[in-house]
């Protein structure tokens, strides 16, 4: 069976391989310092799997988690004081591509889709035969995508060292930057809120601000609070157990007797709202933009603001008139 | 009460743009110590939830590949091939694989798109392809930043109001999850499924809507540029 860790394994030694790129690279004028905190990412993988929590008797190895406690501030240092640099990327020249898509034509996209060919078999058609561990079908879907299009795109480029890739990637990673860490440590905020009672905090607010037996005023305090949650801290997930908790379940339902199912789906639906509105929810918004080399790092989010704004009246319109 | 100060510290980083990685820091470690964690737990509290929270940075291993293909022409080659397409226009474009990242989450398939898998190599350069041959010109520097963040919002709006209609995906099995195990309910996944439908049907309406609207708005915003350029210089002016 192939098991999620092995993936982690795999993205952590890619991690540390490329900071030993980084580290010989000359042109990069903080090449220590960056050679440092990916390396420190990439061993932070494998040392997770002693920390992550697992299924009660399956544990194999456990380690202590402070030290990895020490290594992410570490690796927030780094971020967040500027230690991170770029080299100067090794590619091709504009002409070169153009050259270069003429002669392989649209041969180039064969293994572009690969990666979400194979995801699909692996989550679809494979997720059944026990191959995976159960649950990570996607994931490793995608990460056995990636090391087949990688196979693929060298036949098809006909590009014969590994390095190449590599290197390229590395440039990618380079511009990236921390952007690529934030939406695992915001991750890592969510949690540290949860365990400290963020959330039960907000839900009493609410209920002190909430006036009895009115239906709309209900209605509208749950959507909105699950966006306005959702925005600050960055996810609907976390939002969703703290907003049902105060106003959902106990107003909505049992007192106003609600259709349960309508009530949660939509209301998690207005919390994808708020995450479409928060650079807290950095992968779905910052990281695009830095990956898109856009000079605003909130073009994504302003293209979706006014979007997710009608959206969120649609969730609330239609769960105040067909969910009671 | 007072842990709420974390909060505030996140939100007065972001508004301040403060660097995000200091934000987090700064805000977990706040909020750990004022609630009443000591400091051992704090930093327990950090590693612990980074090693389980590995699966989101797990995007960075595309890389290599895209970069391999990027290096050999791949975005060139996405232009070129939208270039020979028909009348398609960017917001149409962009329409059609909002429409597509929809259907394909609502069959579970969300990995598929997303923007180091399918943006940056495919959509945002075909995109931006369509509306320099609809308009037949280049982009300027503000114009090609609004294609781009328009094909990054498609791809996030159709994932986000498309996966819902999937019974076995994380947001409908947490809702399960978290209602059956705290209020000993036994709901369906499909139950919920079912209601997101119509939200799904409303936002491709609207962003749909809106990303039509952007050939527009790229139009007058390429009048403006070239009445701009074409202003007559002021006498005696140097060019």
């Amino acid at each position: 069976m192939i098991k999620v860790e092995w993936l982690y394994w795999l993205v952590g030694l890619v991690f540390v391989v490329m900071a030993v790129q980084m580290a010989a690279d000359r042109t990069n004028p903080k090449r220590w310092t960056s050679a440092a905190f990916w390396g420190l990412l990439g061993l932070t993988f494998p040392y997770g799997t002693g920390v992550a929590t697992v299924e009660p008797g399956t544990a194999a190895w456990r380690l202590p988690a402070e030290p990895l406690g020490v290594a992410v501030l570490a690796l927030i240092v780094l971020a967040g004081f500027n230690f991170l640099g770029k080299g100067v990327p090794v590619t091709t020249t504009a002409e070169q591509r153009e050259a270069s898509a003429v002669r392989l034509g649209s041969k180039i996209f064969i293994p572009a889709l690969t990666i979400p060919f194979v995801a699909i078999v692996c989550a679809s058609v494979l997720d059944e035969s026990g191959l995976f561990e159960t649950g990570k079908a996607t994931l490793l879907g995608l990460g056995l995508g990636c090391v087949v299009a990688l196979v693929v795109g060298m036949l098809v480029t006909g590009e014969k060292k590994v390095s190449v890739p590599l290197h390229s990637g590395r440039s990618m990673l380079e511009a990236m930057g921390s952007a690529l860490l934030l939406p695992q440590l915001l991750a890592v905020l969510g949690s540290i809120f949860a365990l400290a009672g963020v959330g039960t905090q907000v839900g009493e607010i609410v209920n002190t601000l909430l006036p009895e037996n009115s239906k709309y005023l209900a209605v509208i305090a749950y959507c909105l609070g699950m966006f306005l949650f959702t925005v600050i801290v960055g996810n609907a997930f976390a939002a969703f157990p703290v907003m049902t908790a105060a106003i959902g379940w106990p107003v909505l339902i049992e007192q106003m007797h609600g259709n349960i199912p309508a009530v949660l789906a939509i209301g998690m639906l207005a919390g994808f709202c708020g995450t479409l509105c928060t650079p807290m929810a950095a992968n779905f918004n910052i990281v695009p933009a830095t990956l898109l080399e856009l000079k605003d790092q909130y073009g994504p989010i302003k293209a979706q603001i006014p979007t997710a704004l009608a959206l969120l009246v649609c969730c609330t319109v239609i769960m105040a008139f067909f969910a009671f | 009460m007072i842990v709420l100060l974390g909060v505030v510290v996140v939100i007065l980083g972001f508004v301040t743009r403060r660097n995000p990685a200091l934000v987090v820091g700064v805000a977990g470690i706040v909020t750990g110590l004022l609630g009443k964690m000591d400091p051992l737990e704090v930093l327990a509290a950090f590693g612990r939830s980074f090693a389980d929270s590995r699966s989101v940075t797990v995007f960075a291993i595309v890389l290599p590949v895209i970069g391999l293909l990027e290096r050999y022409g791949l975005r060139e080659q996405a232009r070129r091939l939208i270039g020979r397409l028909g009348k398609l226009s960017a917001g149409r474009f962009l329409t059609v694989y909002l429409l597509v990242r929809q259907i394909t989450a609502a069959f579970g398939l969300n990995n598929i798109g997303g923007p180091a898998q399918t943006v940056r190599p495919l959509v945002a350069p075909m995109a931006e392809a369509a509306a320099e041959r609809k308009l037949n010109t280049s982009l300027t520097g503000r114009m090609r930043e609004k294609v781009r963040s328009y094909a990054a919002s498609s791809d996030t709006v159709g994932l986000f109001f498309g996966e819902d209609c999937f019974i076995a995906i994380g947001s409908i099995l947490l809702i399960t999850g978290f209602v059956n195990s705290t209020y000993g309910q036994e709901i369906e996944p499909t139950e919920l499924a079912l209601w997101a439908v119509p939200l799904a049907a409303c936002a491709f309406v609207i962003h749909g809507a809106r990303l039509l609207l952007l050939d527009r708005q790229l139009e007058r915003e390429m009048a403006l540029a070239s009445a701009e350029h074409d202003l007559p210089l002021p006498k005696g002016a140097d060019k």
